[in-house]
């Protein structure tokens, strides 16, 4: 690998350690945390990263593994999208989170790329974040304090990137962690993308949508997320609430488009035309919302003792 | 450059050696053990005639810097056959002529195992395709691979895994 400089590699096995890595960052000497290297170790190939450091997040117990936080779940952010494919009973609460993490590359990638370095890498087409975002899902986000003391906030999802490649980590700040919510009462959850081959490509548009039903099979509430339509993935709240109330007909269903395509904005490129990219947005938005409803519908009303587990 | 020693199992054996951060898992595998089974194809992930096995995990190993496997396992094609005999999904890449110029072969040996370790019921044409959605045989070899990969299934659960595939389907 010719391409790369001279580069110090860490593997640290606590946060603290990281932490301290991290912070010896300088304009000239960048220093990058490594999850599944599925991206960066792309970049620094190509030449469009050159870090001095590499810091190793895999080692570090809290940021691998998915365990029960609640009613909802934590996971780690370098945990590897296969070990989330696995994971049935997450898969449970959250299909539409885990379908969207097992459509990242293929079987090899998904062996090592992880939901933090989706999200962190900030790409717009990224397939995990409007899943994430739909979810209601939020970052743990760490940093260090005098005497070795670590300092965590916690913030939604879709407020962490910021445009293609930037993200609104503050130097010295590490992502630690994913948490999802406990699924709304009688919840469903769906991700869909369009790419023009059936497998291993970069979204032209993604939609992720979370519903919650009340007794009679309404929606009571509703989270809708588009990628690749905007510099970000986007929250779309109007898309919400033009589906909340209903039995999701057909009339629901084409307020849904309409305040999907509205919230579009998205750039001509290789992949898509604006004007495509914004029709299949609503196409999209109303196939995941009726695979999230039917799920809701599939799931029924979950009991307090299930809730407890 | 400042290179470290790296301590690994590679296909069972405990494997020392030295490495810089800025290799490859890929490289070191063949240039400094010269296990030269594994092949780089597009060093970008997409090809996936790197792939290897690292603590049980289907990866590309261009994609993994040499670094991180310490205290590792890797399993390469090379551990595939075992005193002289071939792996049986060797055996049938060999039956079914699944390889053409043979360069993409190791790697669709390491993603077949890794699946049919996990997915012993494999039938589906369509399953087969999607989890080898991230190997390339630049040579479109990929009927007869699809086919040596479901016929080796059939195989493993003692079901005929020599007759035709036409006659099989």
């Amino acid at each position: 690998m010719n391409a790369m400089p001279e580069l110090r590699f860490d593997a640290p096995s606590t946060l603290a350690e990281a932490l301290q890595l991290m912070a010896a960052q300088a304009p000239d000497a960048p220093v990058r945390p490594l999850s599944g290297g599925s991206d960066l170790i792309v970049q620094m190939r190509s030449g469009r990263t050159r870090p001095a450091r590499i810091v190793d997040l895999k080692r570090i117990p809290e940021l691998v593994g998915i365990r029960r936080d609640g009613g909802g779940w934590r996971i780690g952010a370098a945990t590897p999208c296969a070990v989330i494919g696995e994971h049935a009973a997450l898969r449970a609460d959250w299909p539409g989170v885990v379908e969207a993490a097992c459509l990242i590359g293929s079987p090899q990638v998904q062996g090592r790329a992880s939901l933090g370095g989706n999200l962190c890498n900030a790409s717009p087409a990224a397939d995990s974040v409007p899943a994430l975002i739909a979810a209601g899902a939020t970052a743990i986000v760490v940093s260090a304090v005098g005497g070795g003391a670590l300092q965590r906030r916690e913030v939604p999802v879709e407020t962490l990137p910021q445009g293609p490649g930037r993200t609104a980590l503050a130097p010295g700040e590490l992502l630690e962690a994913i948490r999802l919510p406990a699924p709304p009462a009688r919840g469903g959850d769906a991700y869909l993308r369009l790419i023009p081959r059936s497998e291993m490509d970069i979204a032209v548009v993604g939609c992720g949508v979370s519903l919650g039903l009340d007794a009679n099979g309404r929606i009571a509430s509703a989270r809708v997320a588009l990628g690749a339509v905007a510099p970000t993935a986007l929250l779309v709240p109007a898309a919400a609430e033009a589906i909340v109330g209903s039995p999701l007909d057909d009339a629901a269903c084409r307020r849904l488009e309409e305040t999907v395509r509205a919230a579009c904005r998205p750039i001509d490129d290789k992949r898509g035309t604006a004007a495509y990219r914004t029709r299949v947005a609503g196409v999209l938005a109303r196939r995941a919302a009726l695979a999230a409803f039917e799920r809701a519908g599939a799931a029924g009303p979950r009991n307090a003792e299930e809730c407890a587990q | 450059m400042s290179r470290q020693v790296i301590d690994t199992i590679v296909n069972g054996e405990p494997v020392s050696f030295l490495a810089s951060p800025t290799q490859t898992l890929l490289d070191a595998l063949r240039d400094e053990l010269g296990l030269t089974g594994t092949k780089e194809g597009c060093g970008s992930g997409d090809c996936g005639a790197c792939s290897v096995q690292l603590d049980g995990r289907l990866v590309c190993s261009c994609l993994v810097l040499a670094p991180e496997a310490q205290g590792r396992r890797i399993d390469t094609v090379e551990g595939l056959a075992g005193n002289g005999t071939l792996h049986p999904l060797q055996q049938q890449f060999l039956e079914q002529a699944a390889l053409q110029c043979g360069f993409c072969t190791p790697g669709f040996l390491m993603t077949a195992t890794y699946l049919l370790e996990r997915r012993p019921d494999l039938e589906d044409e369509r399953e087969i395709r999607e989890a080898l959605a991230g190997n390339l045989c630049r040579c479109t070899g990929y009927q007869n691979i699809v086919d040596a990969v479901r016929l080796a299934a059939r195989r493993r659960r003692g079901l005929d895994g020599r007759v035709s595939t036409r006659a099989a389907t």
